[in-house]
């Protein structure tokens, strides 16, 4: 199976951890994983500020970069969210539709699709506090959202849950956003700020030395709020614990 | 400022002035950030109204919880109102027509000036110089009690919070609790000043108290009724109000004269759909089963007259949009902005429209697309709102796209546009990207603290920023893998 690294721009630039351990992880399972090395943005910066002609650029070199690989996979469910739901300022031609149906955000393609039962590198001895993103949450649907009516499901969860030493605790508002939202972290950044600083008190109270995420956005943007506040609380990427970071 | 939040102390909030909402610049953009950042500041209001709307999302779950057809009923809804939508004309024309046969005198108005001289002489006609009235958005909309006040014309607001904001001289910053943003402290102020209660006293028992004591009199000598409608039946010409307080069965029943306004978009075709509608107001706006009272309003009483104005006011050219028709189906409810993240930190003043939080991010754009252009951008997009939707409209996909449509139009401000055109072009060329990405981090890393936090840098006024790695991943790749390409 070929595989396409799909490393978006600010974790490369700002985690490069999190795509040492997605990379790591992926050839765990014997896989062909190629990282094509001129790959930039999937274009969501641009589109969900409303500006989708200046995303057309990045889509299609996005298209250029992982036409060809059976699927693409990367460590970011807003930019995986974005490809699937809204990469539409290129035009729709078959190579684009492939790679948009083709591309899964990591948590979903090691639950979907290699449907892992188990991570026996895998050593976490903490009490993590998980963050579903909302581009995960309610638009790639890796979890039951608490506003609707349906059974209790997650794959984050699911996948966490075969990590020895590994102890879940819940924030009291278990799936409120924590206001990071790409350019609404400048352009809106007290309202921003308060709902990162309000995530991460919550989290400290439940107890939690790990806020785990699939998305490093939100992660940078707690990390951000709990730093000025002096939270003590630990940041880590889903692909890293299940990578075996710390064991 | 923000900080005192942590440890908060009741006993400070006498000394915390309400904070106001947004700053009116005519048809200037309103700058809902920079009203929310003063909403911000409050520490103590900012609680209450977050905590105190959380409750009414957590209410509301319960209520979700208890019924096994949740799902099925907002699916139902949603048909409901998209079929009346599609079918509107007919609708409209049949309820007119049983309402007429009921004894009821139809008005139509195309906008607000219409609407509003449409009442205004309506009123004038029985020489009604005092008007109670219920709770409404659409008069809000209407700007009715302005109008009003030019040709003489007393309006009592009944609703207990409507009440407090006309005293006060505030719009409502809530579809449903339109005082949310207030403290008793506040209410306890407002009330001194304007009905001559006792200031220090802010038992919320005894301010209730007060002002049914000031406003039972005016009730009960008033003119004129007013009261909106939650439904219209059009089978039947029915007009349909749910409230908790009452109000508007007073508004309807003392007078002689009872007006309704009511915007096109409220008609359900059958009175057996209201078991659906009825079943989910409620429980979505405030986690209750049901309103107090739901009141059904079929015809005048005898040697009474009632009319119905039926108000468009933009309502057909939202029909006519493509992507943001499916607003219309909204019932009032509220849920979207008791479960919206930024609306429990902003308050609702602070969006500067008659309708705030998300279903307003989709809604003020329609009346004008300059002065809300900032709207559509105080959302993270995180999609809530559109979960706790009774009749499932897809706000915050209509929020992005509404994105869109400012960007075309030109509403959205220099700076992010040159932003956003240099990102693009950097994002398309990976060589020129690769450049960027190592100038940024060395700058980072380089830089002293008061060169990275100063007063251009919004992240960093309430944040730390990233720290930036020894190396990115491309070199780490380069480095590590460089052969294994």
């Amino acid at each position: 199976m070929k595989i396409g690294l799909f490393i978006p721009c600010f974790i490369d630039a700002f985690f490069p951890e999190v795509g040492i351990a997605t990379l790591e992880l992926l050839e765990r399972f014997d896989l062909n994983v190629v990282y094509p090395p001129d790959q930039t943005c999937c274009g969501q910066p641009m589109a969900n500020s409303g500006f989708e002609t200046d995303a057309s650029g990045a889509e299609a070199l996005f298209v250029r970069n992982f036409d060809g690989f059976d699927y693409v996979v990367g460590p970011s469910g807003s930019c995986v969210h974005h490809i699937r739901h809204h990469f539409t300022a290129v035009e729709q031609t078959a190579a684009v539709e492939g790679v948009r149906a083709r591309t899964y955000e990591l948590v979903e393609f090691l639950h979907d699709i290699l449907k892992v039962d188990a991570f026996p590198w895998a050593r976490f001895p903490h009490k993590v506090g998980l963050h579903n993103s909302c581009g995960t949450l309610r638009g790639l649907g890796h979890a039951s959202a608490s506003e609707l009516r349906e059974p209790h499901f997650s794959k984050p969860e699911a996948l966490l849950s075969k990590v020895d030493g590994l102890e879940l605790v819940a924030a009291s508002r278990p799936d409120e956003c924590c206001g990071f939202g790409g350019l609404f972290s400048v352009f809106n950044e007290s309202v921003s700020a308060k709902m990162g600083s309000d995530k991460v008190h919550d989290f400290a109270k439940a107890k939690a030395e790990y806020i785990v995420s699939a998305d490093s956005s939100c992660l940078m943007h707690q990390r951000g709020c709990a730093e000025r506040d002096n939270v003590s609380i630990k940041f880590i990427h889903i692909a890293q614990i299940l990578n075996g970071a710390g064991a | 400022m923000r900080k005192s939040t942590s440890d908060d102390r009741p006993g400070n909030s006498k000394i915390e002035p309400q904070p106001r909402g947004a700053r009116n610049k005519g048809n200037r953009p309103i700058d809902q950030a920079e009203a929310a950042e003063r909403f911000l500041a409050a520490p103590h209001h900012q609680k209450q109204h977050d905590e105190r709307l959380w409750t009414l999302r957590q209410r509301r779950d319960d209520q979700m919880w208890s019924m096994p057809e949740w799902e099925q009923m907002r699916t139902l809804a949603s048909a409901i109102k998209e079929h009346t939508l599609s079918h509107l004309d007919t609708y409209l024309e049949m309820f007119e027509t049983n309402a007429k046969a009921n004894g009821v005198v139809v008005h139509w108005a195309k906008d607000a000036a219409e609407h509003n001289s449409i009442v205004q002489r309506v009123l004038e006609r029985r020489g009604a110089r005092t008007l109670i009235k219920s709770k409404s958005m659409l008069t809000e909309e209407c700007g009715l009690r302005a109008d009003l006040a030019k040709a003489g014309v007393e309006v009592i607001e009944t609703d207990l919070g409507e009440r407090i904001q006309q005293l006060d001289g505030e719009d409502p910053s809530h579809v449903v609790v339109p005082a949310v943003h207030k403290l008793r402290t506040d209410v306890a102020k407002v009330f001194a000043a304007t009905i001559g209660s006792d200031p220090d006293n802010d038992d919320p028992h005894h301010l209730a108290g007060a002002q049914r004591d000031a406003t039972r009199p005016l009730i009960l000598n008033a003119d004129a009724g007013m009261t909106g409608a939650n439904f219209l039946v059009a089978e039947t010409g029915a007009v349909v109000v749910c409230t908790n307080e009452g109000n508007a069965d007073l508004c309807a029943n003392i007078p002689d004269l009872h007006i309704v306004s009511v915007g096109i978009e409220k008609l359900i075709p059958r009175s057996e759909d209201l078991a659906i509608f009825v079943r989910m107001l409620s429980r979505s706006a405030l986690g209750s089963p049901i309103t107090q009272y739901t009141s059904h309003f079929r015809g005048p009483r005898q040697g009474g007259e009632m009319h119905v104005v039926l108000v468009d006011n933009g309502r057909s050219e939202r029909l006519g949009m493509e992507e943001f028709w499916t607003s219309l189906k909204c019932i009032r409810c509220g849920a979207c902005m008791n479960t919206c993240p930024v609306y429990r930190r902003s308050g609702g003043l602070s969006y500067g429209a008659t309708y705030s939080g998300p279903i307003g991010l989709i809604i003020d754009p329609t009346f004008n697309a300059r002065k809300y252009s900032n709207l559509p951008f105080a959302s993270t997009l995180n999609g809530s709102c559109t979960n706790v939707c009774p009749v499932k409209i897809n706000i915050h996909e209509q929020i992005y796209a509404w994105r869109k449509v400012l960007v075309r139009k030109h509403e959205t401000p220099f700076v992010k546009r040159a932003a956003m055109k240099a990102a693009g072009a950097v994002l398309a060329r990976p060589a020129v990207y690769r450049a960027t990405v190592e100038r940024t981090n060395e700058a980072l890393a380089s830089l002293p603290r008061f060169a990275i936090y100063n007063g251009l840098n919004a992240w960093g006024k309430n944040r730390e920023m990233p720290h930036p790695p020894a190396e990115t991943f491309h070199q780490w790749f380069i480095k590590n893998r460089g052969g294994k390409r």
